[in-house]
């Protein structure tokens, strides 16, 4: 598999050090910038900014309509938003149909709402697969679908981003947007798991 | 181009391993890498697609080997390089200054480059030209045929989708920028994109899996009428 750390070279590492130190000297970059974006992707956006989305959708019938209507009008509406989605659908699942979204091309992803892109949504693997075989590739990763549930594999190539609106799992009708939140999941927002209890 | 970034439908490339507990990056080096990218993303130096286009330049084994951010790292130094913002030399000393432990490093040449930009220099970034509008060609549940092209240059229409026939599910009317011109100055060339749905029997015949689908992003350049 690419981008896993057993692939890791030192010489990216000193590489990327020649060529930020060379950046700060000739005044092209800040490295306090640069410092408060890794701080960003690592503290402050990721798949719990998805997962409060989610959750509003299951208990505000209101939001779930502004939501499928503009997912990134919504999604500012709790305050995320950001660089390198200009443009958001929400597909949403039901018990006869289900969406996963993949990029063929880089691998393109909702940054602002689901953080940085696990290593396996970026590897050859997920790419090439996900829009052939889909119904093989979900078994695979543990989610076996019935074959009367339609697969919709959205190949997000351009500059529209794509978030899958899980199922509400049974058994949480009692719970509080709170509590829906926690049991949301990154790979269930791509596409790849349901949302369980 | 056709190239190995385009990555849909190959085969070969076996399971997808999925970590657990995952950090958001694997190591100090990628963070940078990413962050540093999205700084000068802002910096008016390239556009997004040119950006793209520079990784699918690299030589197809080395995009394979060298991971997501090891491929951000090769376009960010190329494209500095092309810029005349940052030499290929000036990188190279650093390394090996580095590398053998040089104190003090060497600076940068003090002689004129490509930073900072002139103004005829300064690239805009963003995808979706507000200020613009465009009447688009095709409407939902029009068949559209995906154009049979294969640009040596950049290109966002998938190979496996080529010569295809679908059906539009949704109109994007923005005026989104059309990167295949842009990636090489040739034109921001605004158009609608549409999401276009295809049968997996249209894409992969008698091996389509059943009752699926697969949409995909489109630019109206891209598309014929049926």
């Amino acid at each position: 598999m690419d981008n896993h750390s057993s692939n890791e070279k030192p010489w990216q590492a000193v590489r990327t050090e020649a060529v930020e130190s060379l950046l700060v000297e000739l005044g092209v970059i800040d490295s306090a910038r640069v410092d408060e974006i890794v701080r960003h992707y690592e503290e402050k956006v990721g798949p719990k900014g998805g997962a409060r989305v989610v959750a509003k959708a299951w208990t505000d019938q209101e939001f779930k309509k502004r939501l499928l209507a503009d997912g990134l009008a919504a999604c500012a509406e709790l305050g995320l938003g950001g660089p390198e989605t200009e443009k958001l659908h929400v597909v949403e699942n039901t018990a006869s149909v289900h969406n996963a979204v993949v990029c063929t091309l880089c691998s393109c992803y909702p940054w602002p709402i689901l953080g940085v892109p696990p290593a396996w949504y970026k590897s050859s693997a997920y790419r090439s697969r996900m829009v052939r075989e889909p119904r093989k590739l979900l078994t695979e990763m543990g989610l076996p679908l019935d074959p009367s549930v339609e697969i919709r594999v959205w190949d997000s190539v351009s500059e529209i981003r794509y978030l899958v609106l899980p199922e509400r799992p049974e058994g949480t009708e009692s719970f509080t947007e709170e509590q829906l939140a926690d049991l949301v999941t990154r790979d269930a927002m791509i596409g790849v798991a349901k949302v369980t209890v | 181009m056709n190239g190995i970034h385009d990555m849909g439908g190959l085969h070969g490339f076996g399971l997808v391993v999925q970590e657990k507990n995952e950090p958001v990056f694997h190591s100090h080096w990628e963070s940078r890498i990413f962050c540093i990218t999205q700084v000068l993303d802002t910096k008016e130096i390239w556009n997004l697609d040119e950006h793209r286009h520079e990784i699918e330049l690299m030589n197809a084994a080395d995009y394979i080997t060298a991971g997501y951010y090891g491929r951000w790292l090769f376009a960010m130094e190329r494209l500095l390089a092309r810029k005349d913002i940052l030499r290929s030399e000036e990188v190279q000393r650093r390394v090996d200054e580095l590398h053998g432990g040089v104190s003090p490093l060497s600076p940068p040449d003090s002689s004129s480059r490509g930073w900072p930009l002139r103004d005829e220099s300064k690239v805009r970034w963003g995808a979706w030209r507000h200020e613009q509008t465009v009447q688009p060609r095709f409407s939902v549940g029009d068949s559209v045929r995906v154009r049979n092209i294969h640009p040596e240059g950049h290109t966002r229409v998938t190979a496996y989708a080529r010569g295809k026939v679908g059906v539009v599910d949704r109109v994007n009317a923005e005026a989104w920028v059309f990167p295949d011109t842009r990636a090489h100055y040739r034109g921001e060339n605004t158009q609608a994109v549409y999401g276009v749905r295809i049968a997996a029997t249209e894409l992969w015949g008698p091996q389509a899996e059943t009752n699926t689908w697969v949409f995909i992003d489109l630019s109206e350049d891209h598309l014929e009428p049926v």
